[in-house]
């Protein structure tokens, strides 16, 4: 105690580290009404446009803050150009649509919004996606909802390789192809591709759910087929309308997979809790 | 991280200066130490554009005697050239330190190529019918504006934006290649080769030569041993695919062609715009955007993909 307040004194501090990265548990309830500190209230009914041809990404970024700020809960962007990490940190809920296309690492980091992209994204999109919805009426790129942890994230066309990387929660769903690697090390969550997945499906993952309507070049390192149940088939079916989306075959003859679990090679403990048992 | 771009008009001309140095200035964050342009004209019957250098940029700046250097390895460009009865028509100083000669020549290319390079500090950065290539260090707007880029007319181009990772920030590091001694052949890649100094080894053993140390640069050469065997140039990007180890993508541009080949893992990016009229590819959308500002369809293409296409 004595040696922890002269380090405090000495301008020094030291952290206990509990082992875990930070976590806060909500009641259902709680989660469901839950708003970051600084949220804008917004109404859905209060809508306005904005052209960004001629803005750059942060004051794109710092515009449509402002105009949450000013109780706009539908914002229309135009000519959003392809420019890089547009519609980024939004923790708050917002209409948000986009009438043209986006660059790299669109709509990332976000927790709450209604994002429709009329055009196609670029890599990376809705990256660390925490919840809300974003449609994608075009093609995607690679690592399209890389480590999402909840949300729903849609494209309606094609997406290229490592959809779903490192996916912790959520939905990914597919319209059309999906290149390789995609599910590469998924922990949590649900991919759903309609039309044909690359080579290495769901390589080394952990976990979650990958279901396929198309052919599969070829599947990753403990990915295994699994049996779809009713349960699969209801949540495919309600899924998929309420996205307007549909499998030629229907959700039945769709594939399921899953992690074999044979790599699993750790245990629960994390590395500090580790030291104390040994 | 490197930016790449390509265009290609179909059965048409166009300003391929401007587009390109639009294109590439888009991706300027993706590098920002070197810009080059391989630049396809309409070739004229027994014509041969050389662009050469006989410095780097940055000897002009520290070296003692550089300047009168300069001027005598240009002379001794010119003695040689005569030697092997190449007459030149026309030429233009692009900077104090690169050229680009119009020649009228009929003899063996390569045997001028080795013998012009073989020069102090001469490089021959393009020999073609309708090539021309430039590249020099600096953001696309500096080097088209220093080598008058803007206006040039033609039918395809390709170009690269350098970040330096495993090379020197010099010309002779810079993109694009050209695959030596093939006139009209030069490439641009995005990405890192692995088993580099194998193929350069093997590729030296059958008598290829290498300006640089940088790896794209293998993709030029090996590319060019392939078809001087004889095979197509979509064949030998194909086994391309297989034989290069890391991850790439990379561009190719010929005479009348424009091509493309992505690594088996997609590692790295490549957006394409395919119309009837119209091809465009980078690293980035947004570079096809700048010349396409109103909305089109865009897609990328996947793991293994070579594709390409005729002007």
């Amino acid at each position: 105690m004595v040696q922890k307040s002269q380090s405090h004194e000495m301008g020094m501090h030291t952290e206990q580290l509990a082992g875990r990265t930070q976590q806060r548990f909500f009641t259902p309830e709680e989660a469901e009404n839950y708003v970051y500190p600084g949220a804008y209230d917004v109404d859905f009914n209060k809508r306005t446009e904005l052209d960004v041809g001629k803005l750059d990404t942060k004051d794109i970024n710092l515009r449509i803050r402002e105009l949450m700020s000013l109780g706009y809960g539908t914002i229309v962007v135009k000519n959003p150009g392809a420019k890089h990490a547009i519609g980024v940190g939004i923790l708050n809920r917002l209409q948000l649509y986009f009438e043209g296309s986006l660059g790299y690492f669109g709509c990332g980091l976000i927790d709450g919004p209604n994002i429709r992209v009329s055009g196609r994204v670029g890599w990376s999109c809705a990256e660390n996606m925490m919840a809300g919805t974003v449609i994608i009426e075009k093609n995607a790129g690679s690592t399209f909802g890389a480590a999402i942890r909840g949300g729903d994230l849609v494209c309606k066309g094609d997406v290229g390789a490592r959809a779903g990387i490192d996916q912790k929660g959520g939905t990914i769903i597919i319209g059309g192809r999906a290149g390789a690697f995609c599910g590469f090390m998924m922990q949590r969550g649900r991919m759903v591709i309609l039309g044909d997945a690359g080579k290495n499906l769901g390589d080394s993952m952990y976990d979650g759910t990958i279901y396929v309507g198309g052919k599969i070049a070829g599947l990753g390192v403990d990915a295994v087929p699994g049996e779809m149940t009713d349960l699969d088939c209801q949540w495919l079916e309600r899924k998929l309308k309420q996205y307007g989306l549909e499998t030629p075959n229907g959700v039945k003859n769709m594939q399921k997979i899953v992690a074999g679990k044979q790599l699993w090679n750790y245990d629960n403990l994390e590395p500090t809790e580790k030291k104390i048992v040994l | 991280m490197c930016g790449i771009a390509g265009l290609i008009h179909r059965g048409k001309d166009g300003d391929i200066g401007t587009e390109m140095t639009s294109m590439l200035q888009s991706l300027k964050h993706r590098g920002p130490d070197s810009t080059g342009f391989a630049l396809y004209g309409r070739p004229k019957d027994d014509e041969l554009i050389m662009r050469f250098k006989v410095a780097e940029q940055e000897d002009m700046r520290k070296g003692f005697r550089i300047h009168d250097q300069v001027k005598e390895r240009k002379s001794e460009v010119d003695r040689r050239l005569d030697e092997l009865g190449a007459k030149i028509l026309d030429e233009e100083i692009a900077t104090e330190y690169a050229y680009r000669y119009r020649l009228e020549y009929g003899g063996d290319r390569r045997k001028l190529a080795d013998y012009i390079e073989d020069i102090e500090g001469a490089e021959i950065l393009s020999l073609g019918l309708g090539l021309e290539l430039i590249k020099d260090l600096g953001d696309a707007a500096r080097v088209a504006g220093q080598y008058k880029i803007p206006g040039f007319n033609g039918t395809h181009a390709i170009g690269h934006t350098r970040m330096a990772t495993e090379s020197d920030v010099d010309i002779r590091s810079a993109h694009p290649y050209w695959a030596y001694p093939f006139a009209d052949v030069s490439v641009v890649h995005n990405g890192q080769l692995t088993n580099y100094w194998n193929g350069r080894r093997e590729l030296e053993r059958r008598g290829h030569r290498f300006m640089s140390n940088c790896d794209s640069e293998l993709i030029a050469v090996y590319l060019a041993d392939k078809m001087e065997q004889g095979a197509a140039l979509e064949d030998a990007m194909r086994d391309s695919i297989e034989q290069l180890d890391g991850v790439f993508t990379y561009l190719v541009a010929t005479a009348d062609s424009l091509g493309m080949a992505k690594d088996t893992m997609a590692a790295k990016p490549m957006v394409l715009y395919e119309s009837d009229d119209f091809i465009g590819l980078a690293s980035e959308e947004v570079a096809i955007r700048s010349v396409f500002p109103h909305e089109i369809d865009t897609f990328d293409p996947y793991e293994g993909e070579v594709r390409v296409w005729k002007s």
